[in-house]
């Protein structure tokens, strides 16, 4: 490969002043900068998430213990999840969504360049009034205080007789603005994908990582809309005196509960979807095989696109709604489970006879197929609604949709973060300490949300601030929080690998995985102008057309 | 380097790709029909639910003149664009400049409606679930409505001053997706505001 590269060297203004360079960064329209925009931002955000997760533990280390109040214990609750969801996973998948997707179709940009700029400032200004709640939640009353409401906000809690000052509008209005900047990047993953791919990449022709990503976009319509409505409603509701969800005029609080999740629960596909993407990206490469059933692979997203837009009320059995719903979410949830079901065959499918090496990134996707299909399994359990009376509301719950997340979609991106740094980058990670990474982190996940499954079978709910010695929690909360502290441990020493990689790290050439995808053909890091000339493409594996001239792909698909 | 992945020499077949400008503002347009769904659920969900007056079926009168207004601009939108196509040039600007007109009728009559409402019938957002309800459904469409027409007065413009080319009739021809889907979405909410909820 090396040698038919047009070495593109000598980025001018390398010595130029600092100011000028910051300037480009801030002004930028390219989706490769752009993409690190957000993926920096997330980080950012992990870390202050991160934080408020450490001290939702320590509070919770040991009983009656008094290292925050309730109502911090509250507020870091609430911050945690609306900041992890929101500016952690939408941004980071986000950013990997914006880097890769026009690379791996062979355009020079997503479709709408400004947009895709927007979007990304969008999602940092939400951010930030966000956390602006801290100094001006409490508005003209002195010292603020961060929203405390949960990340769900039921109503009537959120009213303005039960959360007075301004921290749930700050929360209402970030919300508002980052479901602007999701839908925006979403009309460009759409757009880019369906317009810009390279001659010769037909639908059926396009990496997977472009089909997820499609998929994922088109959810988004769907799924974050519903969210800006609420929250346009529960505008209404506080500042223009309206009753939407005002019980004492009529109003639902149980509408609000169907409107949240009706955006929640897609969510979480939302959010898995592009995690998807990674495994099926990674997993070929590590195993020297092409992925195994491409097109049940592209049916089975689209059909969890579909169904997953129809379980949302298994968050709700618990409310009281008639048998019939209660039936007929019971069995949406157990059908999204099929799809789901046939995506882990087919990476098991790939990797079974391949060659597997067991880099980084592989370990990362080997875990999550562990981690998810267990995570999966007892979401299954949590959508049978007998079981969900017995355990909805308990850190059974808890630990099911943070094995979902951690366990799935957190392993998965650490696998992406490894598998394509050395293409942002230009370097290479240092290996050893990837694997620091990823034992620490793997001790420390299971530590925390294997234990947390059983206070939650021995009915400790969530949302406490602290509980009774003598119910049996105590050891089981202590290992939590003991995990809690190696995963964090397992968070440094990536950064740590990051940065010190970035400036130090082995150059890392253009192909380092000897992988297949448009992606790796161009120089890393890319061009501002990504390919000299439009590739075309004949076939899934461009790239393996072109090293094994004689076997080319398309002679067989 | 891109170059590097060339397929070998065959006689391929044109390359072509949807229009961007289409995709995306049918994207953008999946978002809003999301946006409007659950605006419509909330009204209909509370249909009947107001502890208080006024009901709708004492305030509320049908705007047929109005719907008659803002479903036709749908169609003088549609020859303008198609006259910009054929480079007739004079005959978008005036089927521009009706729509223009009826986009602007359909607001003041919302308008005027909203002044009877409030004053004579004393039904404000607060008043009621109905009240919540009516003017959260008609405010966002006719908030749609009114970017709608800051675009449309925009091209108005720079159609006077004989900016407007038969080069720009693709752009044009993607907004008036977007006034088509406006229109669109006040079939559905007449339906449910005047018809059903009356």
């Amino acid at each position: 490969m090396a040698s038919e590269t047009i070495a593109i060297t000598a980025v001018p203004g390398i010595d130029r002043p600092i100011s000028e360079r910051l300037h480009d960064w801030i002004v930028t329209v390219d989706h490769k900068k752009l993409g690190i925009l957000y993926i920096v931002l997330a980080l950012f955000f992990l870390v202050v998430g991160g934080i408020e997760a450490l001290i939702i533990r320590i509070q919770l280390i040991v009983p009656h213990n008094n290292f925050v109040s309730p109502q911090v214990f509250n507020r870091m609750m609430t911050m945690h999840g609306t900041t992890m969801i929101f500016f952690v996973a939408m941004t980071v998948l986000f950013g990997f969504g914006t880097y890769l997707v026009p690379l791996m179709i062979g355009a020079r940009d997503m479709a709408f360049p400004r947009l895709n700029a927007f979007s990304f400032w969008m999602t940092a200004f939400s951010g930030l009034l966000l956390y602006f709640s801290f100094i001006g939640g409490n508005g003209l009353y002195g010292a603020g205080n961060a929203p405390d409401v949960g990340w769900w906000a039921y109503a009537p809690l959120t009213a303005r007789a039960f959360s007075v000052g301004h921290s749930t509008d700050f929360w209402t209005l970030a919300l508002i603005v980052s479901g602007i900047g999701s839908i925006g990047t979403s009309v460009n993953f759409v757009t880019t994908i369906l317009c810009m791919r390279c001659p010769g990449m037909t639908l059926g022709k396009m990496p997977l990582l472009a089909w997820l990503n499609l998929v994922m976009g088109g959810m988004v319509f769907l799924a974050m809309s519903p969210l800006t409505a609420a929250q346009v409603m529960l505008c209404i509701d506080r500042y223009l005196g309206g009753h939407f969800f005002d019980t004492q005029a009529g109003g639902s609080a149980v509408l609000w509960m169907h409107f949240f999740w009706i955006f929640g629960h897609p969510e979480v596909y939302v959010l898995i979807i592009p995690a998807f993407a990674f495994l099926s990206e990674i997993v070929p490469v590590f195993s020297r095989k092409p992925i195994f059933g491409y097109p049940v692979m592209v049916a089975a997203t689209v059909c969890i696109g579909f169904v997953s837009l129809s379980v949302w009320a298994h968050h709700m059995f618990t409310v009281g709604m008639n048998s019939y719903a209660n039936s007929f979410f019971t069995i949406t949830t157990m059908a999204v489970g099929v799809p789901t079901g046939i995506k882990i065959f087919n990476w098991l499918g790939t990797m079974w006879g391949g060659k597997i090496e067991f880099r980084t990134p592989m370990l990362f996707c080997v875990a999550f197929l562990f981690q998810f299909l267990i995570a999966g399994l007892t979401g299954i359990m949590l959508g049978a609604s007998p079981f969900n009376w017995q355990l909805s509301g308990s850190y059974f719950v808890v630990a099911h949709f943070h094995y979902v997340i951690v366990g799935g979609i957190l392993f998965a991106l650490f696998g992406a973060f490894y598998y394509w740094f050395p293409k942002m980058s230009g370097r290479m990670y240092k290996e050893v300490l990837g694997k620091w990474h990823f034992w620490l982190f793997l001790i420390g996940f299971h530590m925390t949300f294997d234990s947390m499954h059983i206070p939650g079978i021995l009915g400790m709910p969530r949302r406490i601030y602290t509980y009774e010695p003598g119910r049996g929690w105590e050891t089981w909360n202590l290992i939590v929080t003991i995990g809690a502290v190696f995963q964090a441990t397992g968070v440094l020493v990536f950064v740590v690998n990051l940065l010190w990689s970035m400036f130090k790290g082995e150059p890392a050439g253009n192909d380092p995985w000897d992988a297949w995808t448009l992606e790796w053909s161009t120089s890393s890091p890319p061009p501002e102008y990504n390919f000299a000339t439009i590739p075309v493409v004949r076939s899934r594996r461009p790239l393996w057309d072109l090293k094994h001239p004689d076997d080319p792909d398309w002679k067989y698909e | 380097m891109g170059s590097a992945v060339v397929a070998p020499t065959r006689t391929e077949p044109e390359w072509i790709l949807p229009s961007r400008g289409r995709v995306g503002m049918f994207s953008l347009i999946a978002a809003e029909s999301a946006i409007f769904t659950i605006f419509v659920v909330a009204y209909l969900f509370y249909i009947g639910k107001s502890l208080s007056g006024p009901m709708p079926k004492d305030v509320l009168e049908i705007p047929i003149f109005n719907t008659i207004c803002l479903l036709s601009s749908s169609l003088t939108i549609h020859l303008a664009v198609g006259a910009l196509r054929n480079a007739r040039v004079n005959t978008f600007g005036l089927w521009w400049f009706v729509t223009m007109v009826l986009g602007t009728i359909f607001l003041v009559g919302t308008g005027r409606e909203w002044h009877h409402l409030i004053f004579d019938k004393g039904l404000t957002i607060s008043t009621n679930l109905f009240g919540t309800t009516y003017y959260s459904l008609v405010g966002l469409h006719a908030f749609h409505v009114t970017v709608g027409l800051i675009c449309i007065v925009l091209t108005m413009i720079f159609a006077l001053f004989r900016k407007v080319e038969p080069a720009h009739s693709e752009r044009l021809d993607v907004f008036s997706l977007y006034w088509h889907f406006v229109d669109g979405v006040w079939i559905i909410v007449f339906t449910v505001v005047y018809v059903i909820g009356r």
